[in-house]
């Protein structure tokens, strides 16, 4: 492995985990993110739907657009492509899960339908366009993208089981509260962003 | 008919406001509202997508079959997003390099799918237009004095003009936390005046889920 690849690599995945997070700084995915942060088990159940979900849509995506789209000129499909093929694919496995693995699908496979196609899915596959990554490139950035997300929301659901149990103004109870403390916590992921100079 | 008319379009500005009282289509809120200008265009965008939609769906709502509904919803919204980001390209790159990845996302704001679902796919055109109209209004309103007050408190300027210039401004507002931190001050400032708590339970805002529960329904049935 060269030394080029090798900086690749950690710019791909420390980059997406801690100084651009999905979550707290691209604000993709905020939708679970609030959603399923109330409890801790199912902030990790809901996180590991996601980095599998995002690691195959970048899979897929990138295909569908190298393959499919580029080919035939079809470039301007290819925000309805991406929707079309990562519902079909996710739906897919979720079918195949149920038929073949039903022990991992009660774990993950309630979570699945939930974020077949929202914006965090959708934003992997856009970005791995934008900047142009290869197949490996994508699946690492999916698989980042996915890690960042389980990061962000498992402290954060940490920090929400705490919430419940203090004592809240009466107006800023429930949704401001989890918004607020989401500010305090992107100001300490944005603290990661002088890491590489 | 009339009064009827007036409801349709004005309950999305206030009573049913997108943004902060059914909470819905938080990554665009979130993610452009750094600058009021921004927010303005993004609002903008969404409202004309969501008119489109909502008149065409409506349009079609007797030759859809139940069944796939969903996937020609989505299709049918990504046709019109698909234009709107090619005729942004030609005529406002600055903006389209501005907006960046969140145009092309507006298919999966769950504002667009919501009233497709809940409205368009049981009213008339004419109403619908009007439901669109306001849903995006409303949100537009929304996203526009969130990006109002950051962008004021973070650089003092308000639309680009610089009206605070000797004092350093906090930049913290235009940075990520600001939109968590100026979102949630004003979901309190909302939930004080309306004297609701406003809770989100689970995913079931966004539609994609709400599109999963009603299948898996359907088939265990």
């Amino acid at each position: 492995m060269s030394s080029e690849t090798f900086k690749l690599i950690i710019y791909i995945s420390f980059g997406t985990i801690l100084m651009n997070n999905f979550v707290l700084s691209n604000f993709l995915g905020i939708c679970p993110f609030l959603g399923v942060s109330k409890r801790l088990d199912s902030a990790m159940g809901m996180s590991v739907a996601v980095i599998f979900v995002m690691i195959i849509a970048s899979i897929i995506t990138n295909l569908a657009y190298n393959y499919l789209l580029l080919p035939n000129d079809l470039e301007y499909l290819q925000t309805i492509t991406f929707i079309l093929v990562i519902a079909g694919f996710v739906q897919l496995i979720e079918l195949f899960m149920k038929k073949t693995l039903p022990g991992l699908y009660m774990t993950l496979g309630i979570y699945l339908p939930l974020i077949t196609t929202n914006c965090a899915i959708l934003g992997v596959a856009l970005i791995n366009v934008q900047e142009d990554y290869n197949l490996w490139q994508s699946t690492l950035y999916g698989a980042s993208a996915g890690v960042g997300f389980m990061l962000a929301t498992i402290i954060f659901a940490g920090i929400r089981e705490r919430l419940d149990s203090s004592d809240i103004p009466k107006f800023f109870k429930g949704l401001p509260i989890a918004l607020i403390t989401a500010a305090f916590l992107s100001l300490a992921f944005s603290g990661f962003k002088g890491i590489f100079g | 008919m009339k009064n009827r008319s007036l409801q349709e379009f004005s309950k999305g500005i206030f009573k049913e406001n997108p943004t902060f009282i059914l909470v819905l289509g938080m990554c665009p809120t979130l993610a452009v509202s750094t600058t009021a200008n921004n927010s303005l265009m993004m609002g903008l965008a969404a409202t004309l997508v969501l008119v489109l939609s909502n008149i065409i769906i409506s349009l079609m709502r007797k030759v859809i079959p139940d069944k796939v509904r969903i996937p020609i919803y989505i299709t049918v919204i990504a046709g019109f997003v698909t234009i709107l980001q090619l005729l942004m390209k030609a005529y406002m790159p600055d903006l389209d390099k501005a907006l960046g990845i969140y145009i092309p996302l507006i298919v999966v704001n769950c504002i667009i799918l919501a009233r497709a679902e809940a409205f368009a796919g049981k009213n008339n055109a004419w109403y619908s237009l009007l439901d669109g109209l306001g849903m995006g209004l409303g949100f537009t309103l929304a996203l526009t004095v969130i990006g109002l007050i950051r962008e004021f408190l973070g650089t003092g300027s308000v639309f680009g003009w610089q009206i605070i210039k000797s004092v350093p401004m906090p930049s913290m507002f235009i940075m990520p936390a600001g939109a968590f931190l100026v979102l949630g001050m004003l979901m309190a400032l909302i939930s004080a005046i309306t004297k609701k708590t406003t809770e989100i339970e689970d995913c079931s805002e966004c539609p994609m889920h709400c599109s999963a529960r009603m299948e898996e329904g359907e088939k265990n049935e």
